[in-house]
């Protein structure tokens, strides 16, 4: 057992994946000796070399459709995108190539890439540097789209998303990279950890569901905890993979709660949430006590870093939404 | 180094594709006249020499990315007609059982990694194959056609850029048709010769008379051989001219008929079938015979194709995804 941040757990995923495949190869920009600009990929090229760990210029576009030409020959291409708003050069490549060739071709070429895109904000940074843009890919049909939130599911996440024969959108809570440890068990292998596309309860609680993925599941954890002062039992899921959704646990929860508040950094307008809600809404509508409530960043473009506190949604506005669906 | 007119098996193997390729968009352009195909497509009548020149450079083992407009390179590099015309026409003995069509025609198999619906989509692609051969050790190259238009793309410069810093096998092959769409190159360019923009990227840049069969064929084997030898990538402009509209929706607006019947007198397939003539080493029997051949070949195809089972939607979930998932 060691204490690892999820840098360290992301770190030591994209390692063990490097081992166990030489077809897995990284890319992108500063990812060679500098280690990346959240040293995720730090000493991978000094163990793996150039021709694995390979530095590319600053060209998005240039990296994805490269991806793409080694994918087709057999590699497995783990493309880094230095940050979220830095994403949207490589976007028609990824929406126009990545999610589309498998079905274009009916089977015959696989696209096993890893886009990997450190997303959301709260670390002082400005707008391109901590913007969360999930639901654009979660709404392209050929991609996959998962959000790891800790050190543990990095871990595993990440060599799950690699072996995945689907492009998978791996987005990493960037506030989070070293903020907290938690206790790695590497005595444990791939096969003992829960699937990649699935969601999970990590509060149990009967009072209301609460929905988080990346950042706002410590969030969330956090306004449980709080709420719980009050008397209120609630419950966390952290949803894991947005694309596919996996509705089973969420639905239980509802059932059993009656209540729904879903939470992202996202602005709301058609957010992730938005599917979800409707997604509860189709499948327990007669358990719902009140309506689904979202909570979200502002439908703005993100705001300069004095003013993100007020901007990013937190404890204060999660807990102010679990008030207002529990006195519907 | 010997060119393609040079000797009558060559000769007619050079004319039979070539044939081929004007026959096979003939045919299509007369389905859809006909309202028995659908979607859209792009002809490259016109254009057949810069396809066969450039891939009868290749190796069956390399690799080549093709267009919107890109028929005329699926032939060349050896795909099967029947399997084309099945692809086009929407059956489930196409390429890609009909979902791809017109523009989307991959036999990776044969190193046709496919023709692409975005301009300039398929060349940051090539960079990537060609990258791969260079990880694995192999001598394979990589051709990556695209238009005029694409090289005003920011992929364009990416890809070339990228291949030329990691001297990746990869030849990008400029097919200048003279018009983007309807925006001529006079217009969408400032220089004249597309090919000069390698001196940016700083690897040779090369422009041919695209109608020349052999004058491609001889300039895409330099590269090729460069490519093979480790020295990097090469900037080849091909400049032609397409016939037809851009698409079936064209109505020829932008240009001018006597321009159009200027560039006819220069056909490609014309132009090689008098100069072997001339050089003696085909006779017009031999040539008529070709002629019949490839638009047998093509009628085989278009007959087989129909009789093929119709591409059904209630499996289109399927593919989007491979079957088994982490």
């Amino acid at each position: 057992m060691s204490k690892i941040t999820l840098a360290k757990g992301l770190n030591a995923g994209l390692r063990k994946a490097m081992e166990d495949d030489p077809k897995v190869l990284v890319m992108g920009e500063d990812v060679g000796k500098l280690g990346g600009v959240f040293r995720i990929t730090d000493g991978l090229q000094k163990d793996f070399g150039e021709d694995r760990v390979i530095d590319s210029p600053l060209a998005e576009s240039g990296i994805l459709g490269t991806a793409v030409g080694l994918a087709m020959r057999g590699y497995r291409p783990v493309c880094e995108i230095q940050f979220d708003g830095f994403v949207y050069p490589a976007y028609d490549q990824i929406v126009s190539q990545v999610a589309k060739i498998h079905f274009r071709s009916q089977g015959k070429v696989k696209m096993p890439i890893v886009i990997r895109i450190p997303f959301g904000g709260g670390i002082g940074a400005v707008e391109h540097h901590s913007e969360s843009p999930e639901a654009q890919f979660a709404h392209t049909p050929g991609l996959k789209v998962v959000a790891c939130s800790n050190p543990v599911d990095g871990y595993w996440m990440i060599q799950q998303a690699i072996k995945c024969d689907d492009p998978v959108v791996f987005l990493e809570p960037k506030r989070q990279y070293h903020a907290d440890k938690a206790e790695l068990d590497e005595t444990r292998t791939l096969a003992d950890a829960d699937p990649l596309f699935s969601s999970r309860v990590v509060r149990e609680g009967t009072d209301l569901t609460l929905l988080a993925y990346g950042p706002m599941v410590k969030t969330c954890l956090a306004s449980a905890e709080a709420a719980a002062q009050d008397g209120q039992s609630i419950e966390v899921i952290d949803l894991r993979t947005l694309s596919p959704l996996d509705m089973g646990p969420v639905l239980a929860s509802v059932r059993k709660t009656g209540r729904a508040v879903v939470t992202h950094e996202a602005h709301v307008n058609l957010g992730m949430g938005s599917e979800i809600a409707a997604r509860i809404t189709e499948e327990c509508f007669y358990n719902l006590e009140a309506p689904v409530l979202r909570v979200g960043g502002f439908d703005t473009p993100y705001p300069p870093s004095r003013i993100e506190e007020e901007w990013l949604p937190d404890l204060d506005r999660v807990l102010d939404a679990v008030d207002r669906s529990l006195a519907y | 180094m010997s060119k393609l007119g040079d000797d009558a098996t060559t000769a007619t193997r050079t004319l039979r594709t070539m044939w081929q390729i004007r026959r096979f968009e003939e045919a299509v352009d007369d389905l859809f006249a006909r309202g028995l195909m659908h979607g859209t497509m792009h002809l490259s009548i016109g254009q057949e020499a810069s396809a066969t020149g450039t891939c009868f450079a290749l190796r069956d083992d390399d690799a080549i990315t093709s267009t919107h407009r890109g028929h005329g390179h699926c032939i060349a590099k050896g795909a099967d007609l029947e399997r084309m015309m099945a692809e086009l026409l929407a059956k489930e003995t196409g390429y890609c059982r009909g979902r791809g069509g017109s523009m989307h025609i991959a036999d990776v198999a044969t190193g046709n990694l496919g023709a692409n619906g975005i301009v300039a989509g398929g060349i940051p692609i090539a960079a990537g194959a060609g990258l791969a051969y260079q990880l694995q050790g192999l001598d394979r190259v990589v051709v990556s056609f695209f238009g005029d238009g694409a090289a005003n793309e920011g992929a364009f410069h990416e890809a070339v850029n990228l291949a030329a810093i990691w001297k990746l096998p990869v030849i990008f092959l400029c097919e200048n048709n003279k018009y983007g769409m309807s925006f001529s190159t006079e217009k969408s360019f400032a220089i004249e010769n597309i090919a000069d923009r390698a001196v940016g990227y700083g690897i040779p840049g090369v422009t041919v008379d695209g109608n020349d069969v052999e004058a491609v064929n001889e300039v895409v084997a330099a590269a090729v051989e460069r490519a093979r030898n480790g020295e990097g990538p090469t900037l080849v402009e091909s400049v032609t001219y397409r016939w037809k509209g851009h698409s079936k929706s064209d109505k020829n607006l932008y240009r001018t008929k006597e321009e159009i019947s200027e560039w006819r007198d220069r056909d490609p397939i014309i132009r090689f079938e008098r100069s072997v003539v001339e050089r003696g080493v085909l006779d017009q029997a031999a040539i008529d015979a070709v002629r019949a051949q490839a638009t047998e070949d093509i009628r085989t195809a278009v007959r087989a194709a129909n009789a093929a089972p119709d591409a059904r939607p209630d499996d289109l979930l399927e593919a989007v995804f491979a079957p088994a998932t982490a």
